[in-house]
């Protein structure tokens, strides 16, 4: 599926044809944004994760949020999200500094979307959370410990 | 197993639409083992796109870090009451489902 | 992966305990905790299984080919508004005292024709394994959603049942000689993080069970009371009753009679 994706875009008619295929049914919506960025997911370090996310080395900015709560009771879920002020805003990202692969989840922002995604993530343990912003072509990043604790195991 | 149906809310408040979506999904990391110790393979949603109406509000790329039965919240700028805000995910066994919602 | 982030960490807490602002921090801690329970109010999953209960009810299954529609859980067939409320209660046609998942199996068995192991295979989910059980009890459960508990306990059997509860709530045994009581008696203890309520108050009583069904953050999905009850036990290192035992439905008659008057608000979430 994905290999026929991209010899429809490599064609010149690309465009015309997704629209039709779409209108077909034949692919869903999902499939019709970038494919899945499989570099930057399977990436562990962070600095790997920024390489393959195209961020280089983000500048930390005020204007940039990762909100959620100071301490987590169970690490298997963690209210995160990314806010920021910045113009502009096309892709947001959270990242979990000491999760196996740092990469938690990314966000492509249409014009008209505002700069703030809440979700649920998972955390092996106490780290930091990053929320990375590109707004016009540059990358900005905020960062946030969150405390993963716990009382009463396996109750 | 079939897919459940996702929970989509909907709402406008001063020009502005706030969506809620909850997910059922396992999100399996691929870390885990079972009762015999081998490992369950991974087995989570990697891309979710929303619309409204037919214009895409919102596009999402998930790793195996996010919760089982994932939630997401966003806002976008239009919006009236009535129209349509569907959401769409796949996962990385190519299964996939779609729900729309009316926004209130 | 799952066990092993069950047990991580309350280093970072018990470490500002030894700084000396130890009050402080405790608030601190508190209020944080607080912030985390809220932001995931806002979307429980179990609402999810709501729906699927929803559906399941309504689904024409089993042998019989019969949906559950016509189900009795004491206010007539059918009728599940506030039903959850007033459970457990005494059923003439089984001469039982039931809670909701004993009575939802009895009609798996008579409308629907399963046995007794085929509606209770899955009676709790597993990673990968659905259980209709919990969908359908979190469905039930939200049917008495803003209705007072009200499980008054006058009739002979399940002013018995009420009794039994109690003896088994004050009743030390097992390898740790523990008791319900020794950590659900009193008012202001909990264990580690995790404030214990006094389920001998009508107010502790009721926060408890106005929440269950509710969904468990730690097992990604909703526990049932029985669930709850049955976990509490293997805890306390008893041996586990079995599903649908008398012993757990007296607890939770003993429980719902002291909670009686709180407002249900379910499904609730929970750590």
């Amino acid at each position: 599926m994905n290999n026929q994706r991209r010899t429809v875009l490599k064609s010149g008619s690309g465009a015309a044809l997704l629209g039709i295929l779409a209108s077909a049914g034949i692919i869903t919506p999902g499939m019709a944004l970038a494919e899945w960025n499989k570099a930057a997911f399977d990436a562990k370090s962070m600095a790997d994760t920024l390489k393959a996310l195209g961020a280089g080395t983000p500048t930390e900015s005020k204007d940039v949020q990762v909100t959620g709560p100071d301490i987590a009771e169970n690490g298997a879920v963690v209210p995160v999200g990314v806010t920021s002020t910045l113009p502009n805003v096309t892709m947001m990202a959270i990242l979990i500094e000491k999760n196996p692969n740092a990469l938690a989840a990314s966000f492509t922002l249409p014009e008209g979307t505002e700069a703030n995604v809440q979700t649920r993530v998972k955390m092996g343990q106490t780290s930091n959370v990053y929320a990375l912003v590109k707004s016009g072509d540059k990358f900005f990043m905020a960062t946030k410990e969150i405390k993963v604790t716990l009382g009463g195991c396996g109750g | 197993m079939a897919a459940n149906p996702m929970k989509i809310r909907a709402s406008n408040k001063d020009g502005v639409t706030e969506v809620k979506v909850l997910i059922s999904h396992e999100m399996e990391t691929g870390q885990r083992k079972d009762a015999s110790g081998a490992i369950v393979p991974a087995w989570f949603i990697t891309e979710l796109t929303a619309k409204h109406n037919d214009r895409v509000v919102l596009g999402a790329e998930f790793g195996t870090a996010v919760s089982k039965n994932p939630y997401l919240a966003f806002r976008f700028k239009g919006g009236a009451k009535g129209d349509k805000v569907t959401v769409s995910w796949k996962d990385n066994k190519g299964e996939t489902r779609t729900d729309e919602a009316a926004i209130a | 992966m799952r066990l092993n982030l069950t047990c991580r960490l309350v280093g970072a807490a018990l470490l500002a305990l030894a700084t000396g602002h130890a009050l402080a921090q405790d608030a601190k801690v508190a209020d944080e905790l607080a912030k985390y329970r809220e932001a995931l109010a806002d979307g429980n999953p179990a609402d999810l299984l709501e729906v699927r209960g929803e559906g399941l009810w309504q689904e024409k299954r089993g042998p019989k080919n019969a949906s559950l529609e016509q189900c009795d859980f004491g206010l007539g067939p059918g009728k599940l508004e506030g039903a959850y409320a007033q459970l457990p209660r005494y059923f003439k046609d089984t001469g039982r005292v039931m809670d909701v998942e004993s009575r939802l199996v009895h009609c798996m068995m008579t409308l629907q024709g399963f046995t007794f192991e085929q509606a209770t295979k899955n009676w709790y989910s597993k990673p990968g394994t659905e259980s209709d059980i919990e969908a359908l009890v979190t469905f039930i459960g939200a049917k008495s959603n803003g209705v007072k508990i009200n499980v008054p306990a006058t009739h002979p059997e399940e002013a018995k049942m009420a009794k039994m509860g109690e003896y088994i709530f004050y009743r030390r045994s097992g390898p740790q000689d523990f008791s319900c009581a020794i950590c659900h008696g009193q008012d202001g203890k909990r264990i580690r993080l995790q404030e214990l309520g006094n389920l001998t108050t009508q107010a502790g009583a009721g926060e408890a069970m106005k929440t269950w069904p509710s969904y468990r953050v730690s097992q990604g999905t909703v526990w049932t009371m029985q669930r709850r009850l049955i976990d509490c036990m293997r805890q306390a290192r008893w041996p586990e009753p079995k599903y649908l035992s008398d012993s757990v439905i007296a607890l939770e008659t003993f429980l719902q009679k002291t909670a009686s008057g709180t407002v249900m608000a379910t499904p609730g979430i929970k750590r």
